[in-house]
C-alpha cells in the first residue's frame, strides 16, 4: 500500500505529462510535459530505493536530473532559435524534415 | 690407378697425384682475370702471364718425373717378369665376370702383358678401398706382331688415374649400377701434351701483350685464352670419356669466343658461329661414339678400363668399328679433317696468336688427341694391323692432299698456314690410320712448334704490314725489313717442308715409314694408298711455303710505308720457336740415323720410349716400321724439287715483271682444264656452297615453308580458336553474367530501395507530435507485451 501511492502519483504525473507533450503546440509546454514525465519516473525510482532499501535509485534519479537540466538548456536553445527565425514557437510549424 | 706389381718395385711420384693443379690453376687465373682484374686495377696478362708460367713448370716438372719414373719401371718389368702370378685375378670395377682372359684372334702365348684395370694403387692412400679388386690381371699372352728384341720383357708403367666418384649412375656398383669418375689420368701421352699446350701457351701470351696490346677487350682476350687453356689441359688430363667430353666441348665454346673476339664485324662473328655450329656436326658423333663404348664396356666412362677391353677382345670388333666411325666424325669435325674442315681456314678471322694457339696446341690437335687416347678402340676397329686401308688413314690421305693443293691458290698468308694445319692435321690422322702411332703423336710435337712459330710470324709480318694478310696486295721483300721474322719463318717452313735436319723431317718421316709401302719397311700393314697422299702432301708442303717465303719476303714490297721488325716481346717467342724447330725432331731420331751419325744408343727413339705404352694391357700392340734411308732421301727429294720448281716460278716472273705475283695470262688461264681446276681450288672444291647453298640452303627453304605452315596452320590457329572462343565466351557473359545477373541483382537492390524509401517517407511527416505519439505508442505496446508476457 505504501508503494502504491507513489506509483500512482507518479503514473499520473507521467499521464499529464505526456498529454502534455502530445496537445502543446508551445515548444516550451512540451519541454515541460517532458520535465513532468522525468520527474514521474524519479519519483518511481526513489520509491522503489527507498522500498528496497538500495541507494542506487536515488543515485539514478539524481543523475536523471542532471540529464534533464542539460535537456532542458539544449531545448529552450533550440526553442529561441526557431522562434528567432520564425517569430513564434509553435512546434507544429516547424516540419521542414518532412520526408 | 696402377699395376700394383709395378708399384712393389717403383712408387710413382706424388706429382701425379697433383697434375690436377695445372688445369686448375688456368682455370683460377680466368676466374680472376675476369671477374678481378678490373677491380684490382691490374692489367689482364700480370695475372695470365705468371699463372701459365708455373703450369709450364709443373708440366715440365711432370714431365721429367714421367721419365725417370717409366724408365725405373721398364727396367725393373724387365727383370722381374717371371715374379707375375695369375692368381689373383680381379673383376675390371664393378663387373667381375669380364676378367677372364678372353684371347684374341691375333694373341699369341709368350711374354706376359701387364693389364692396367682393376688393380688398385697399394702405393698409394686409396688402399682402403675395397671396393675394386686388389689384384691386377696378368694375361699370359703377347702380341705376335713385333717387339723390338730389347724390349722384350719390359713393360711401360700403367697410367697413373687419380679418380673422385662424380655421382653413381643406377644405384650402387654392387647394384648394377656404375660409378660415374672424374680425375687425371697420366701417361707418356698426356705428359706430352701438358709440356706442349703449356709451352705454346706461355709464348702466345707473352706474343699477346704486344700483339693486342690496346685491344678493346684486352682482359676479356687473356681471360679466354687462359680458359682456353685450361680446358685444353683439363681434356688432355681426362681418366674417363665422359670427362673429355667436358673439356672437348669447352675448347669449342673457347675457340667460338677468341675467333669472334673482333665480333663488331661480321665475317668474323661468322667465322665463330661456322667453327662452333660445324664442330657441332662433329660432336654428334663424338656423343654417340662414348655412348657405344660406354655400354660397350659394361657401363664406364673409364678410358683405361674401354680400352684394355678392347685390346682384349671383350668388346667385338664390330662394336669397336662403328664407335670409332662415330668418333672419327668428331675427330673430323675438331681436327679440321675433309670434308669438315672449312670451318679452319675461316677461324683466321681471330687475333693471330689465338691462331697459333687454335693451330698449334688447343684446338684442333684435340681430335687427334682423341684418337690416340682410345687408340685400342680405333687399332682393332678399323683392323689396322695386317690391313691396307681404312677409313681413318684414307680420311688423313684425302685431307693432307686436298688441304695442301688449296694452300696454293690463297692470298692470305694466314690462310696458307690455316690449310697447311689442316694438311698436316690430315698427316696426324694418316699416321694414327696405318698404326703410326708414335709417328703422329711425335708430329702432333714438332707440328706444335713450327706451327706456332709461322702463325707468329706471319703475325707479326702482318703488323708490320698495316695489319693486312693480303700477301699478293700488301707484302714483298721484308726480309731486309724484318731479318728476326725472316729467318726464324724461313726455319719453321724448312722444319714444316720437312727439310733435314729440321723437325718436320723425322715426324714426316717415320709417319712415312709407318704406313709400310716403301720397301723394306714392315709395318703394320701396306698402306699404299695413303702411304703415295703422304709422299704428294711432302712434295706440296715443300712447293707451297716456297711461295708463302717468297710472296711475303723476296721481291718487291707492294705495300704503302715503311715496314719495321715487330718488338721483342714478338720477336723472341719467334726465335725460341725457331730453336725448337730445329731441335725437337732430335728427339725421336730412328735408331739407324743414330748410328750412322755415331750418336750415343739412347738417343735412338728417345720421344718414343717415354710415349708409346709398350707391353701393357690398355694399349694394343702396334707393329714399327724399320727406318729406310732410301726413303728419306726420296721424300727429301721430292719436297726440294717442289720447292725448287715453285722458287723458279716466281723467279722467272720476278726478272719479267718486279711487282708481278701472278702469271695472268699464262697456261692457268689459257687451258679448260687446268682454268676449271684453278677455280675449283679458288672455290674451295665448293664445298662452303655446298654446305651454306645446297644443304643449308636446300633445306632451309623447306624447313622455312614448313615452319610458316606450321605457324599459319597449327600455332596461328590455336591462337585464333583461343582468341575467338575467348570473344564468344566474354560476349555470353557480358550479356547474361554481367548484364543480367550482377548488374540485375545490383539493380533490383536499388529500386527495392527506391521504392521502399517511397512508402517509408509517408511516415517522415516532419511533424514532431506525431513522432511523439508513435514513440509513446510504442512505448505503450511493448510494456503491455512486457506486462502480459512477464
Amino acid at each position: 500500500m505504501f508503494l502504491n501511492q507513489f506509483l500512482f502519483l507518479s503514473a499520473v504525473l507521467f499521464c499529464i505529462g505526456v498529454y502534455g507533450v502530445l496537445t502543446r503546440k508551445n515548444g516550451v509546454l512540451v519541454l515541460m510535459s517532458i520535465e513532468l514525465i522525468l520527474n514521474a519516473v524519479n519519483i518511481n525510482m526513489v520509491a522503489f530505493g527507498a522500498f528496497n532499501a538500495d541507494l542506487g535509485g536515488q543515485v539514478f534519479a539524481l543523475f536523471i536530473i542532471a540529464v534533464a537540466a542539460a535537456e532542458v538548456g539544449v531545448g529552450l536553445a533550440i526553442v529561441l532559435l526557431i522562434y528567432r527565425n520564425r517569430r513564434s514557437i509553435d512546434i507544429t510549424e516547424a516540419d521542414l524534415m518532412k520526408g | 690407378m696402377m699395376s700394383s706389381f709395378a708399384a712393389e718395385v717403383v712408387s710413382a711420384p706424388a706429382i701425379f697425384d697433383w697434375v690436377w693443379l695445372i688445369p686448375a690453376i688456368m682455370a683460377g687465373s680466368f676466374m680472376t682475370i675476369l671477374f678481378g682484374s678490373k677491380r684490382l686495377k691490374v692489367p689482364a696478362h700480370f695475372i695470365g702471364i705468371p699463372a701459365v708460367i708455373v703450369c709450364l713448370v709443373l708440366a715440365l716438372a711432370t714431365a721429367f718425373s714421367w721419365i725417370s719414373y717409366s724408365s725405373d719401371v721398364s727396367a725393373s718389368s724387365g727383370g722381374h717378369s717371371e715374379e707375375e702370378d695369375h692368381s689373383d685375378e680381379e673383376g675390371f670395377g664393378g663387373t667381375a665376370e669380364t676378367a677372364a682372359p678372353i684371347v684374341p684372334a691375333f694373341v699369341d702365348a709368350g711374354a706376359p702383358t701387364v693389364s692396367c684395370v682393376g688393380g688398385d694403387d697399394h702405393g698409394d692412400d686409396h688402399s682402403d678401398d675395397e671396393a675394386f679388386g686388389g689384384g691386377e690381371v696378368a694375361l699370359g699372352d703377347e702380341f705376335e706382331l713385333a717387339v723390338d728384341a730389347g724390349e722384350g720383357g719390359s713393360s711401360s708403367p700403367c697410367p697413373i688415374i687419380n679418380d673422385v666418384t662424380w655421382f653413381s649412375n643406377g644405384g650402387d656398383v654392387e647394384d648394377g649400377g656404375s660409378d660415374i669418375t672424374v680425375g687425371t689420368l697420366v701417361d707418356g701421352q698426356s705428359v706430352m701434351l701438358l709440356v706442349v699446350v703449356t709451352f705454346i701457351s706461355t709464348l702466345v701470351h707473352i706474343y699477346s701483350t704486344d700483339y693486342v696490346n690496346g685491344d678493346r677487350r684486352y682482359t676479356h682476350y687473356f681471360a679466354f685464352l687462359s680458359l682456353f687453356t685450361a680446358s685444353m689441359l683439363f681434356m688432355v688430363l681426362s681418366s674417363s670419356t665422359i670427362q673429355l667430353i667436358v673439356g672437348w666441348e669447352l675448347v669449342g665454346v673457347c675457340s667460338f669466343a677468341l675467333i669472334g673476339h673482333w665480333w663488331e664485324e661480321k665475317p668474323n662473328s661468322d667465322a665463330a658461329l661456322k667453327a662452333f655450329l660445324t664442330n657441332r656436326v662433329g660432336d654428334i658423333g663424338l656423343l654417340i661414339g662414348m655412348i657405344i663404348l660406354y655400354f660397350a664396356a659394361g657401363k664406364t666412362f673409364d678410358i683405361t678400363t674401354i680400352n684394355t677391353m678392347a685390346v682384349s677382345g671383350e668388346i667385338s670388333q664390330n662394336t669397336l668399328l662403328v664407335a670409332g666411325l662415330c668418333l672419327m666424325a668428331a675427330v673430323m669435325s675438331k681436327s679440321g679433317q675433309f670434308v669438315l674442315h672449312t670451318w679452319l681456314p675461316d677461324a683466321m678471322a681471330g687475333p693471330t696468336p689465338v691462331s697459333a694457339l687454335i693451330h698449334a696446341a688447343t684446338m684442333v690437335v684435340a681430335g687427334v688427341y682423341l684418337i690416340g687416347r682410345l687408340y685400342a678402340v680405333f687399332f682393332i676397329g678399323f683392323g689396322i694391323s695386317g690391313g691396307t686401308l681404312n677409313f681413318m688413314a684414307l680420311v688423313g690421305g684425302i685431307t693432307c692432299v686436298g688441304a695442301g693443293l688449296l694452300a696454293f691458290v690463297q692470298a692470305d698468308i694466314k690462310k696458307v698456314l690455316a690449310y697447311s694445319t689442316v694438311s698436316q692435321l690430315g698427316y696426324m690422322v694418316l699416321a694414327l690410320g696405318v698404326g703410326a702411332y708414335t709417328a703422329g703423336m711425335f708430329h702432333l710435337f714438332t707440328h706444335a712448334i713450327f706451327k706456332a712459330c709461322l702463325f707468329l710470324g706471319a703475325g707479326s709480318v702482318s703488323h708490320a704490314c698495316h695489319h693486312s694478310f693480303d700477301m699478293k696486295a700488301d707484302m714483298g721483300g721484308l726480309r731486309k725489313y724484318m731479318p728476326k721474322t725472316f729467318w726464324t719463318f724461313v726455319i719453321a717452313s724448312g722444319a714444316l717442308a720437312g727439310i733435314p735436319p729440321l723437325a718436320g723431317f723425322w715426324s714426316k718421316d717415320e709417319i712415312l715409314v709407318g704406313a709400310g709401302a716403301w720397301p723394306g719397311t714392315d709395318a703394320n700393314g701396306v698402306f699404299t694408298i695413303p702411304f703415295i697422299f703422304g709422299m704428294m702432301a711432302a712434295a706440296m708442303t715443300a712447293g707451297y711455303m716456297t711461295r708463302v717465303i717468297w710472296l711475303t719476303f723476296f721481291g718487291e714490297y707492294r705495300g704503302h710505308d715503311t715496314p719495321h721488325e715487330s718488338g721483342p716481346r714478338i720477336t723472341t717467342p719467334l726465335i725460341i720457336l725457331a730453336v725448337g724447330s730445329v731441335f725437337a725432331g732430335f728427339l725421336n731420331m730412328p735408331e739407324p740415323f743414330v748410328e750412322r751419325l755415331g750418336l750415343p744408343s739412347g738417343w735412338g727413339l728417345w720421344f718414343e720410349h717415354q710415349v708409346e705404352p709398350v707391353g701393357i694391357g690398355s694399349f694394343p700392340a702396334i707393329g714399327h716400321g724399320k727406318p729406310s734411308f732410301s726413303l728419306a732421301i726420296v721424300a727429301t727429294l721430292l719436297g726440294l724439287g717442289a720447292a725448287a720448281i715453285v722458287w723458279s716460278y716466281y723467279k722467272a716472273l720476278y726478272a719479267k715483271d718486279r711487282t708481278a705475283t701472278e702469271v695472268t695470262n699464262g697456261i692457268m688461264a689459257k687451258n679448260p682444264i687446268l682454268k676449271a681446276g684453278h677455280t675449283m681450288l679458288v672455290e674451295k672444291y665448293y664445298l662452303d656452297h655446298l654446305y651454306t647453298g645446297a644443304i643449308a640452303g636446300g633445306t632451309k627453304g623447306a624447313l622455312a615453308r614448313a615452319s610458316y605452315w606450321f605457324n599459319q596452320n597449327v600455332l596461328d590457329k590455336t591462337v585464333d580458336t583461343a582468341g575467338k572462343t575467348a570473344v564468344a565466351v566474354g560476349r555470353f557473359v557480358y550479356k547474361f553474367i554481367d548484364q543480367g545477373a550482377i548488374d540485375g541483382a545490383v539493380n533490383a537492390s536499388g529500386t527495392t530501395a527506391s521504392s521502399g524509401g517511397q512508402v517509408l517517407r509517408r511516415l517522415q511527416t516532419g511533424r514532431v507530435r506525431q513522432y511523439a505519439t508513435l514513440m509513446f505508442g510504442a512505448a505503450a505496446v511493448m510494456a503491455a507485451v512486457f506486462i502480459v508476457a512477464v
